[in-house]
């Protein structure tokens, strides 16, 4: 009777288990509260969004230095984040890849590329590759929109900045600024996730 | 619609100072190099994923800035070099931006001397394309579809040459 007990807790536990860490690899769906995080920035001080009680939300982006479609929408990231930072909704910028994989996305090389470009937002290691599975981010550049609602950190849209990686000019829809302004009217976004090329997040 | 929106035929050669100076011999070589990019958009694309006769397509998603893509490669030359007298076709998506195809794409390609043939997708609007060709494809490469007109899988991971063959052969088998 008791190994019956045992196994039946053992199963019990594998299920739970299994699910919890189906739920980490699949990451956040819309609607999801999202995770707080304290990362190093390359100014060397750790940020969280903590640090932003007057913020109405955040746009944050998981990007690197070495990614062509990441450096592509560099400008666009900067633009981003003047035109939103001051209505409430900053960008916080988070560098996913393991830089033994990739030495060119390491935190030095980060703080280079963050002053070349003249990074207006924090520039976040994700040192040890904690926050990007919990979000589900699966390659540079990848949006997630965050809302705050009471004390929860919703998550309003998933996906790319626009539909035009290759060239800024040639860009249609602007899905992340119509998602942000959406939530600035009082609204949801309409088109709440959408799909793009990027790099992979090197592990 | 076959449509092809470009037909990029680049001649690699020296800059022209030192064209002047070039052997005979030389020439013939820098014309054996010469790269033939096709770029394509979806519509292209969709006809490439939807070919109804008696071969076997394997289309890979790649490009030259993309590690594990690169990575895989010599198994879909190997795969190409040992199928394509049998009915296999093997061909190579390329996703590298389009104004890197002169400095980073047709230098590549010479490097590793790729035999399958390459295609450039220029097709912008990925939020579109890519649940076309897949509802499974999160957007991330590498990504590999094999099929015929009976079957057909759809796979985001990356290969080994031995579970490259063993799928394809797989979908080959199936009636």
């Amino acid at each position: 009777m008791k190994t019956i007990k045992i196994s039946f807790v053992l199963i019990v536990f594998t299920i739970i288990t299994a699910l919890g860490l189906k739920n980490t690899l699949d990451g956040y769906k819309i609607g999801d509260n999202a995770t707080n995080f304290s990362l190093k920035n390359i100014d060397n001080k750790m940020v969280s969004m903590s640090n932003y009680p007057d913020a109405k939300g955040f746009i944050i982006i998981f990007t690197c230095n070495t990614c062509p479609y990441s450096v592509a929408y560099e400008d666009r990231i900067i633009a981003l984040d003047k035109k939103y930072k001051e209505k409430g909704y900053p960008v916080i910028a988070i560098n996913p890849n393991n830089p033994a994989v990739k030495k060119g996305d390491d935190f030095s090389n980060m703080q280079k590329r963050a002053k070349d470009k003249g990074f207006t937002f924090p520039y976040l290691f994700d040192d040890g590759q904690k926050i990007y599975p919990q979000y589900g981010a699966t390659r540079t550049p990848h949006v997630f929109l965050l809302n705050k609602e009471n004390e929860n950190l919703l998550v309003e849209y998933i996906g790319a900045i626009d539909n035009n990686s290759q060239d800024a000019d040639e860009v249609t829809e602007k899905y992340v600024e119509n998602a942000v302004e959406a939530l600035l009217s009082g609204k949801k976004p309409t088109l709440k996730t959408t799909k793009a090329i990027g790099c992979s997040i090197k592990k | 619609m076959r449509k092809i929106l470009v037909i990029l035929s680049l001649f690699i050669a020296f800059s022209s100072c030192n064209l002047k100076i070039i052997s005979q011999e030389k020439v013939v070589v820098e014309k054996l190099a010469n790269v033939k990019i096709n770029f394509i958009d979806y519509d292209d694309l969709e006809l490439l994923l939807n070919k109804n006769n008696n071969k076997t397509y394997v289309i890979n998603f790649w490009a030259t800035w993309c590690k594990p893509c690169v990575d895989e490669l010599p198994a879909f030359e190997e795969l190409y070099k040992n199928y394509k007298s049998k009915n296999v076709e093997v061909i190579l998506v390329s996703l590298d931006l389009k104004k890197q195809v002169e400095t980073r794409l047709i230098p590549f390609i010479q490097k590793h001397k790729l035999q399958p043939k390459v295609v450039l997708m220029v097709d912008p609007d990925q939020n579109t394309w890519i649940p076309k060709v897949s509802s499974e494809w999160s957007g991330a490469i590498p990504a590999t579809i094999i099929y015929n007109k009976n079957r057909r899988k759809f796979f985001e991971q990356s290969f080994t040459y031995n579970e490259l063959e063993n799928e394809l052969t797989n979908i080959i088998k199936t009636k």
